[in-house]
């Protein structure tokens, strides 16, 4: 009853709100691309038997010389930008969303922890999470990915030890805040174990502001993995995501071959983009304070 | 009540104190009272002086820097101060169950009244799903909440104060406690409605048989509601006895003073009677009586030696060096 309540009350507020129509609109167009757009280019820019090298570096098609196979033309190793945009949002879109499911977990739990047990555990937890915050996250991420090395599984693995530090200190607040209420008291009173009231009475109490920190968060580890595959740090060159594109367009970028660059600069503008619109809407909507 | 029989309750020399930075606070300071079972015992006392940490102690639910420091809680000849937790848990909710000030904030926000109700039977009884929907549909209905089946879906918001604090009386019974610890149960509530949930509290729980430890400032509720009346002053017990005669005849002017507070429409007075002073920094409590500043019989005697506990009449006893006779005014 009261989730419809509200379901109806941000949907009411969704359709008078441009700038979150515009983020879901933009969003939704992402998510199709990210579906079906692979079936809707001919090559698989990952299978080296596809490319073509002598297609190598052809111009959009609007352009003189470009070749209708390839509609936003080709880079050095003639992968289709196109196909290879598609791609690499999956891949880029993958590890944003991961990375942020990953560090929520992580970082609510220790937040939970943190909040509800208070003492030595609050110490240590708050103290690592005060360490990391001293540090530029970019630095933290780049530091782990030159001591693993490349691959998907360790940039997951450095987005997460950077991210989950926003989730610990959000929620490590709510929970003490809700801990002093009495239906908290009430539960310790019924006999519940401090597992069960945790789980059933203090997370469900907490989550609302996690919404909003891991939208905006979706949009920065996007970001944060695009600089990593940028310095070269990030996903292996053989799937690269759309960091990775743009550095690889980097190299001839003044030599006027800008397109291999630009359109993946402007497919992670226009994602980051999206998730911004919408989670400024959620932050207004979800956001108690501002009601 | 009868004395003779073994006490449900028997709490002895009760001390929880709270280790502070700013000092240590004594907060119930060798606190002895006994309960028969199926007893209406009211604890009263003003703010601060020690009433609800005296519930919390009984659960076992004293938290860091917060300690049972001695004492002895004798539940059904189960000793309760500082034991395991484990078993604390299973007492909690099955044996002793509490109810708390404020219906507003006591009920989770998120989860069903059915939910919560359930949570309560699920962990104390062996009954079937049906079973405890069954037993949840009487308990709201027997509270006096219409279309109780249908309730049990709403949210804690859609209901009103007086109805939730009847939902929170529902729950604290559900598992049948024998006894109930109510934590100034009407203090969040309109005036007009607190002799209602009073009533009917004191019904149902008559009704299970159970003893009940009503916490409160107000003497108004305490008259009507209680068998004995055990009267707290900075972590002390200044006064207890049967509740007609400790609020006809109180022999602690501590007790005086809050029975003149209560203003009487009958005799209209320009000003509301009031006891002097402040309760003391309960920190650095001074030697002798605590209650000495505030007090007109104070002798020199009050300064030095702390008064005890004594017996006056029938069951009534007073922590006083000069305890009031009949009629006499503090």
């Amino acid at each position: 009853m009261m989730t419809r309540i509200l379901a109806t009350q941000i949907a009411f507020n969704w359709r008078r709100n441009l700038s979150a129509i515009s983020g879901t609109v933009i969003l939704l167009a992402c998510l199709f691309m990210v579906a079906v757009g692979p079936s809707l280019v001919a090559q698989n820019p990952y299978d080296v038997m596809q490319l073509n090298l002598l297609d190598s570096y052809l111009p959009p098609v609007w352009l003189e010389g470009g070749n209708p196979n390839y509609l936003l033309g080709t880079d050095g190793q003639g992968r289709d930008v196109l196909a290879a945009v598609i791609y690499g949002t999956r891949i880029s879109a993958l590890i944003g969303l991961s990375a942020t499911l990953l560090s929520c977990v992580i970082g609510t739990f220790l937040g939970l922890m943190a909040g509800y047990f208070g003492g030595w555990i609050d110490a240590l937890i708050m103290r690592v999470a005060d360490i990391q915050l001293s540090f530029p996250s970019m630095l933290i991420a780049l530091f782990l990915m030159s001591a693993f090395g490349t691959g998907i599984d360790k940039i997951l693995i450095s987005l997460t030890a950077v991210g989950w530090v926003v989730y610990a200190r959000t929620v490590r607040g709510s929970t003490l805040g809700e801990r002093q209420r009495e239906y908290v008291q009430a539960a310790r009173v019924a006999g519940l174990r401090d597992a069960a009231i945790i789980w059933r009475h203090i997370l469900p109490n907490v989550m609302t502001p996690l919404i909003v920190v891991a939208t905006v968060q979706v949009g920065t580890f996007i970001l944060i993995e695009a600089s990593l595959s940028f310095l070269g740090v990030g996903v292996p060159v053989t799937q690269p995501s759309l960091g990775l594109l743009i550095k690889n367009g980097f190299d001839v970028l003044f030599s006027g071959l800008w397109w291999t660059s630009l359109f993946p600069g402007l497919m992670i503008m226009a994602m980051v983009f999206g998730i911004n619109l919408l989670g400024d809407f959620l932050r207004d909507e979800l956001n108690p304070r501002l009601k | 009540m009868t004395t003779e029989m073994q006490p449900l309750l028997r709490v002895r020399e009760l001390r929880t104190w709270f280790h502070t930075f700013s000092g240590i606070v004594k907060a119930v300071n060798g606190v002895s009272f006994d309960l028969a079972a199926g007893e209406v015992m009211g604890l009263v006392g003003e703010s601060g002086g020690g009433k609800s940490v005296v519930g919390y102690s009984l659960l076992g639910l004293i938290d860091p820097p917060g300690k049972i420091e001695s004492g002895s809680i004798l539940f059904d000849g189960e000793e309760l101060a500082n034991a395991p937790e484990r078993r604390l848990r299973e007492i909690r909710g099955r044996e002793i169950a509490m109810i708390f000030q404020d219906p507003m904030t006591s009920l989770n926000p998120v989860h069903t009244v059915g939910r919560q109700m359930d949570e309560m039977l699920r962990l104390h009884t062996e009954l079937d799903k049906k079973a405890r929907r069954q037993r949840c549909v009487e308990m709201l209905e027997s509270v006096g909440i219409a279309r109780a089946e249908e309730r049990l879906e709403s949210y804690p918001h859609q209901f009103s104060g007086g109805m939730r604090q009847r939902v929170v009386i529902a729950i604290a019974l559900l598992a049948k406690p024998r006894l109930i610890i109510a934590d100034e149960p009407t203090t969040a509530l309109d005036v007009t409605i607190q002799a209602q949930i009073l009533r009917l509290m004191r019904r149902e729980i008559r009704q299970q048989g159970a003893s009940l430890i009503l916490v409160t400032h107000d003497l108004a509720v305490v008259a009507e509601m209680v068998d004995k009346i055990t009267v707290l002053y900075c972590g002390r017990v200044v006064e207890t006895g049967p509740v007609r005669q400790v609020l006809e005849a109180p022999a602690h002017p501590y007790t005086r003073g809050l029975i003149d507070s209560i203003p009487d429409p009958a005799h209209r007075l320009p000003r509301l009677r009031q006891i002097p002073g402040t309760v003391p920094d309960i920190r650095a409590l001074p030697k002798g009586c605590a209650f000495r500043a505030r007090c007109s019989g104070a002798a020199a005697i009050c300064s030095e030696v702390e008064p005890s506990l004594v017996a006056r009449a029938e069951g009534q006893s007073a922590a006083c060096h000069f305890p009031l006779v009949s009629g006499e005014t503090a």
